[in-house]
């Protein structure tokens, strides 16, 4: 089968890699791009551990063609830390202890990233209800409520104070 | 959970489309927010030599809201549940989406591929039939309008050609209560049961009444007979008795992993009830 040519913006850099259509686009950042971040939890469209944004909306990357994504924008987690090392939300799952295995980590984080820049301010059901894609079999979702909930504060408090 | 090649086909306009569907016949297949398509392309369960992707096609796209509500077909669930207009106009679409798998699939399932699918599962057929939509569609010959009540033949087989393209759906405005009971496993989860109701009232006695049910049947069921049931009662435990009986006469629900046939019978029952009660208290 031939391979097309794919050209992507990730994580704020233009790349270009030969892929077959069908490819998934996890395949195409982990194997192709080096990205290991997003993981492979279930491949059948159910666990979100594979989450990625896609020119704004969070999508399962291992539903989605690659074909499909010709000319995108993508953000994995490798693309969320911050200047001087872990993001607000990276930092915050850490010390609320949202995560153990961290299995679904980068899936939480990268989704929870694109609900706060659509919810800066979500209650705790917003929270949960917008997490609904993505499992985790360790944490029982509790600490990672809790530590979305807190980076959405911190978030608001240092946008106030750059005001 | 390779899908096996094909060839990829991005036009941009729905001529053009259609071309690639002429030309290839029943080795071409299009897709939309693929969220039901590439699950079972990955387990090679179909057979696509050629994949039309419809999401640079710009006429596919839109809502327009006015005495008749037109969505293009490539609208994704998450558009539909944020366009304020449409919420407000069809306050039921919204109710439903928000139903519908879990928030990374809403920002790439469309309406026009969950109606399309045939799956009985999906959960916008009987909202369509509910509200009494149409369905556009455009082929090699011109364009039709089918009405949704009339679209659904059996599990995967509908009234759509093969070389034709669902191009919108149109509903008249609804006005009335409205609401959508759907009975899952766990989030994310296609119904067990699910029952869409829209209805209308004059002092305090229903007017008119839809009622259509999901993932009873290998279609989606519209029931006339429940919705007469409803018609001119105060919506008390005796008509919602009747009109719950008559739904259970036009369903056929067969036993799966979601459980045995009397179990999803009863569970349509309460859903029904429930529907009925959300929607007669919002009038
Ligand atoms: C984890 C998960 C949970 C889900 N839960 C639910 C649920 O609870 N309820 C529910 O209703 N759905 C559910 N779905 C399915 C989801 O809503 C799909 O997105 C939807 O059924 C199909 O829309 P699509 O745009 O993704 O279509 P696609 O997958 O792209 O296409 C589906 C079919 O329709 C055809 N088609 C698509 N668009 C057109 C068109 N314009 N003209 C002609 N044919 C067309 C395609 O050829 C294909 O055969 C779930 C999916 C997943 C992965
Ligand atoms: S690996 Fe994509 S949803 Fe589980
Ligand atoms: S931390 Fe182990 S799966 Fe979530």
């Amino acid at each position: 089968m031939s391979k097309m040519h794919l050209k992507l913006k990730v994580n704020g850099k233009s790349v270009e890699t030969l892929c077959e259509p069908r490819e998934l686009l996890i395949h195409v950042l982990r194997e192709r791009l080096n990205l290991t971040g997003p993981h492979i939890g279930c491949e059948t469209s159910h666990c979100g551990a594979c989450t990625v944004d896609m020119n704004g909306m969070s999508v399962k990357s291992c539903t989605v063609f690659a074909a499909q994504v010709q000319g995108a924008e993508i953000t994995t987690i490798e693309g969320l830390a911050g200047p001087d090392g872990m993001g607000v939300l990276q930092t915050s799952f850490r010390e609320h202890h949202g995560l153990q295995c961290g299995y679904c980590t980068p899936g939480m984080i990268t989704r929870a990233h694109r609900l706060l820049q659509e919810n800066p301010n979500p209650t705790e059901e917003e929270v949960r209800f917008g997490m609904a894609g993505n499992l985790c079999r360790c944490t029982g979702y509790q600490n990672i409520v809790k530590a979305i909930l807190h980076a959405a504060s911190e978030l608001n408090a240092s946008k106030e104070a750059a005001q | 959970m390779i899908p096996n090649t094909f060839e990829y086909h991005r036009p941009k306009t729905i001529p053009d489309a259609l071309a690639v569907l002429t030309q290839h016949g029943d080795e071409a297949r299009v897709i939309a927010g693929g969220h039901s398509l590439i699950p079972v392309m990955k387990q090679r369960l179909t057979d696509i030599a050629h994949l039309v992707d419809l999401q640079d096609i710009a006429d596919l796209r839109g809502i327009s809201v006015g005495d008749t509500i037109r969505i293009g077909a490539m609208t994704t669930q998450h558009a539909l549940i944020t366009h304020a207009g449409l919420s407000a106009a069809v306050p039921l679409l919204a109710e439903a989406a928000l139903q519908i798998a879990d928030p990374q699939v809403r920002y790439l399932g469309t309406i026009g591929g969950n109606v399309a699918n045939g799956d009985p599962g999906n959960d916008m057929p009987g909202l369509m039939m509910c509200l009494d939509a149409a369905f556009v569609l455009s082929g090699p010959t011109g364009t039709r309008t089918i009405a949704a009540r009339d679209f659904y033949f059996g599990a995967y087989s509908t009234e759509r050609a093969e070389d034709e393209i669902l191009v919108a759906i149109e509903m008249p405005r609804p006005s009335g209560g409205y609401a959508y009971e759907k009975q899952k496993r766990k989030i994310g989860d296609y119904a067990t049961a699910a029952a869409a109701v829209q209805m209308t009232a004059v002092a305090g006695r229903v007017a008119t009444a839809s009622v259509a049910m999901t993932n009873l049947s290998d279609v989606p069921v519209w029931s006339a007979a429940a919705g007469a049931a409803l018609v001119g009662t105060d919506c008390g435990p005796v008509a919602v008795n009747a009109a719950v009986a008559a739904m259970l006469e036009d369903i056929n629900p067969g036993a799966d992993n979601r459980g045995p046939v009397e179990f999803k019978r009863h569970v349509a029952g309460v859903v029904l009830g429930r529907a009925i009660a959300r929607a007669f208290s919002r009038l």
